[in-house]
């Protein structure tokens, strides 16, 4: 009898958590389909909803498009809780579903994507941040690094100002990666040559949390970040990043917030942040899809020329910035745009070693 | 060598080393509390998480951190029973059901986040507990900026820890939880209800851990975020098993675990050798481990369901 309730309790449980966390896929706008509506896929990456950036603006886009096209369109999110061990299996049952168009906004999935990719050739994959060669896949790359190097010039210049709040004396900035990885040192590269632009003499202290879910510890890293004089603290770590602006407003200094605009979540302690169009991402592949379908093997860039990468709007400290900064900054935009500003691209780079060793990323 | 000097000189270190320590420490005391009445609590992870969600739930619905504390204390009780009644009447195996109840609270959490708060996450402007700053403490040389300016929670966790003591030590019902713990047919034979104290024990290490939760998402933070505990419960049973099955030792222990965190933070922007420095705390866990294995001194029936004879 004990057995059995024991067996009955962990089978619900177990049962309960698939339901729940593990693999959730939830129908969001099914509507009545008129003809044969695009059947579209959006698989979340690493931290899923609620992340208050990438995932979240990557999903405002696709309500969007699930809104502005509804009854052309069927949209579902599919999160898994280990998405890059699960990239395949996931991948694959998009395949098999029969879905359309797959946007996978996991940058770890590429090796996935192209073992899956030839088995689906009626589904169109899409993926960022990586390059994938299929002909039925499009590889979105998003220019991270020049909006990084905006917010590093805008860093660097506000560091150098005593007079302005929260600012000290010392002309060091610090930023906070996720993972020791290309894709996060991307920004890393573009924010130390951006601040490195405007004073080739800053500090910039580079620390890794290695987990994109742990606030609490991204508030204490921040803080160490402080008390070594920093006053700026960059944050490309998802969910980890909140402690860095949590540590900012706390201690009545600046964090940069990254992907979305984060600059509401601590008003005026949020300097800037470095806003990766993720929507606008996927609501033109939506879009593309819906005029021509099928398609791939293509690669689309977008960056500052798209007006899918840029600072945010500075809402709560425009009127802290010393108005020239901001002029400066605008000067420095036009340049990378004139392509007289070169700023490197680390997952492009022949030897990204040779960039790290420049700029004196660690190993 | 400077650069040395100056991160061991800096209080900030020793002041991190203390709030970091203490969601360890938390859970460090309660599965000691667990384990002296012998029930291996490894769902103290789960329990944790949610405890850390219902305090944001229970702080953004009522806007008072304190009903925050309350709503996740409670939360992380009933999950502390419904793993005791299976652990205990049930007289599953401790471990098993310990992991199913650590993803259950992993997948409960991320569902009712996505469902209750919506995909912006938690709200911006759920309250925290405060942090206390009296200026006479912060005169204090070394002590007053290593305890000023905390989270309430760092205070009442070092309450907690020599209330633990006493208790475990030094009263009658904390005697009985060790004697269930050590041998439990003894106590059933001396006339100990054997089910009570173990429920009791596996009820304070549930309490524990939720506080310890509530201090991650509401003690420094204002906000929940999916898997946020990031293994801490795990890390506490490490430090329960280096500071010998005793809350002064768990308190060490988690304070040694706290140090290897805080101290691989500046470290890491000043030496080259990242992801080494990032490795400090789990290598000083591992050796932590090794160096109390072979002379260990847990208690006797400590994961071993107890059946009373008929």
């Amino acid at each position: 009898m004990k057995r059995i309730l024991t067996a009955t309790l962990t089978a619900t449980l177990v049962a309960v958590m698939l339901a729940m966390g593990g693999w959730s896929a939830g129908v969001m706008a099914a509507s009545s389909p008129a003809g044969a509506p695009l059947k579209v896929a959006l698989v979340l990456a690493q931290g899923g909803l609620g992340d208050l950036s990438y995932n979240d603006l990557a999903y405002k886009g696709l309500e969007k498009a699930a809104k502005d096209f509804a009854g052309r369109v069927t949209v579902r999110t599919i999160q898994s809780a280990d998405i890059v061990s699960q990239a395949e299996q996931v991948l694959r049952s998009t395949g098999q579903l029969g879905f359309d168009l797959v946007i996978d906004l996991e940058f770890s999935s590429a090796d996935a994507l192209a073992r899956v990719a030839p088995n689906y050739p009626k589904t169109h994959f899409a993926i960022f941040n990586t390059i994938v060669n299929k002909p039925n896949a499009t590889s979105v790359m998003f220019q991270e690094q020049e909006g990084s190097f905006l917010a590093g010039a805008l860093a660097a210049m506000v560091t150098s100002n005593p007079s302005i709040p929260g600012i000290n004396a010392d002309r060091t900035i610090g930023v906070i990666g996720g993972t020791k990885s290309l894709g996060i040192d991307k920004f890393i590269v573009g924010y130390i040559e951006g601040a490195r632009y405007v004073d080739p003499k800053i500090k910039v202290l580079v620390s890794y949390s290695n987990t994109f879910g742990d606030p609490g510890k991204g508030k204490q890293m921040a803080q160490a970040m402080f008390e070594q004089g920093a006053d700026i603290v960059y944050q490309v770590a998802g969910g980890t990043g909140q402690g860095v602006i949590e540590a900012a407003k706390a201690s009545g200094h600046y964090a940069i917030g990254v992907d979305t605009d984060q600059d509401y979540l601590a008003p005026g302690a949020v300097l800037t942040s470095m806003i990766k169009r993720a929507d606008v991402a996927v609501y033109t592949l939506i879009q593309r899809e819906l005029v021509r379908r099928g398609g791939g093997g293509d690669v689309v860039t977008l960056g500052l020329a798209q007006g899918a990468i840029g600072l945010s709007p500075m809402t709560y400290t425009r009127n802290r910035i010393p108005k020239e900064y901001l002029t400066k900054l605008e000067a420095i935009k036009q340049g990378i745009l004139a392509g007289s500003i070169k700023v490197d691209d680390i997952t492009k780079a022949k030897d990204p070693s040779a960039i790290e060793a420049r700029l004196g990323l660690g190993k | 060598m400077s650069g040395l000097l100056a991160i061991f000189g800096n209080m900030q270190l020793w002041a991190s080393t203390l709030s970091l320590s203490v969601p360890l420490v938390l859970p460090a005391l309660g599965g000691t509390f667990s384990e002296r009445t012998g029930v291996v609590n490894i769902a103290m992870e789960g329990i944790m998480l949610i405890g850390a969600f219902f305090a944001v739930f229970f702080s953004s619905l009522t806007m008072n951190p304190w009903v925050g504390l309350l709503g996740a204390v409670v939360a992380g009780g009933i999950m502390a029973v419904i793993f005791a009644w299976a652990a205990i009447r049930l007289r599953s195996d401790q471990v098993i059901i310990g992991m199913a109840v650590n993803i259950f609270a992993s997948g409960l959490t991320a569902y009712l986040l996505n469902t209750i708060f919506g995909f912006g996450g938690t709200p911006v402007n759920t309250p925290m507990l405060p942090h206390l700053n009296w200026p006479w403490l912060g005169r204090i040389p070394v002590l007053g900026p290593l305890l000023n300016d905390q989270s309430i929670l760092v205070y009442i966790t070092l309450l907690l820890v020599v209330a633990g003591h006493f208790f475990l030590f030094h009263t009658r019902l904390g005697l009985r939880m060790r004697a269930v713990g050590e041998n439990p047919e003894a106590a059933d034979t001396a006339g100990i209800n054997v089910y009570r104290i173990r429920y009791l024990g596996v009820l304070i290490s549930g309490f524990l851990s939720a506080l310890a939760g509530a201090y991650l998402s509401i003690g420094v933070l204002n906000s929940f975020e999916v898997d946020m505990t990031n293994g801490r419960g795990y890390i506490a049973l490490a430090a329960m098993i280096f500071g010998r099955w005793t809350p002064f030792g768990s308190f060490g222990a988690a304070l040694l675990f706290g140090f290897a965190s805080a101290l691989s933070m500046p470290l890491q922007s000043s030496v080259a050798a990242k992801n080494l420095v990032q490795m400090l705390p789990y290598v000083v866990t591992i050796l932590a481990l090794i160096g109390v294995g072979g002379k260990s001194v847990a208690p006797a029936a400590d994961g071993v369901p107890y059946e009373a004879e008929k």
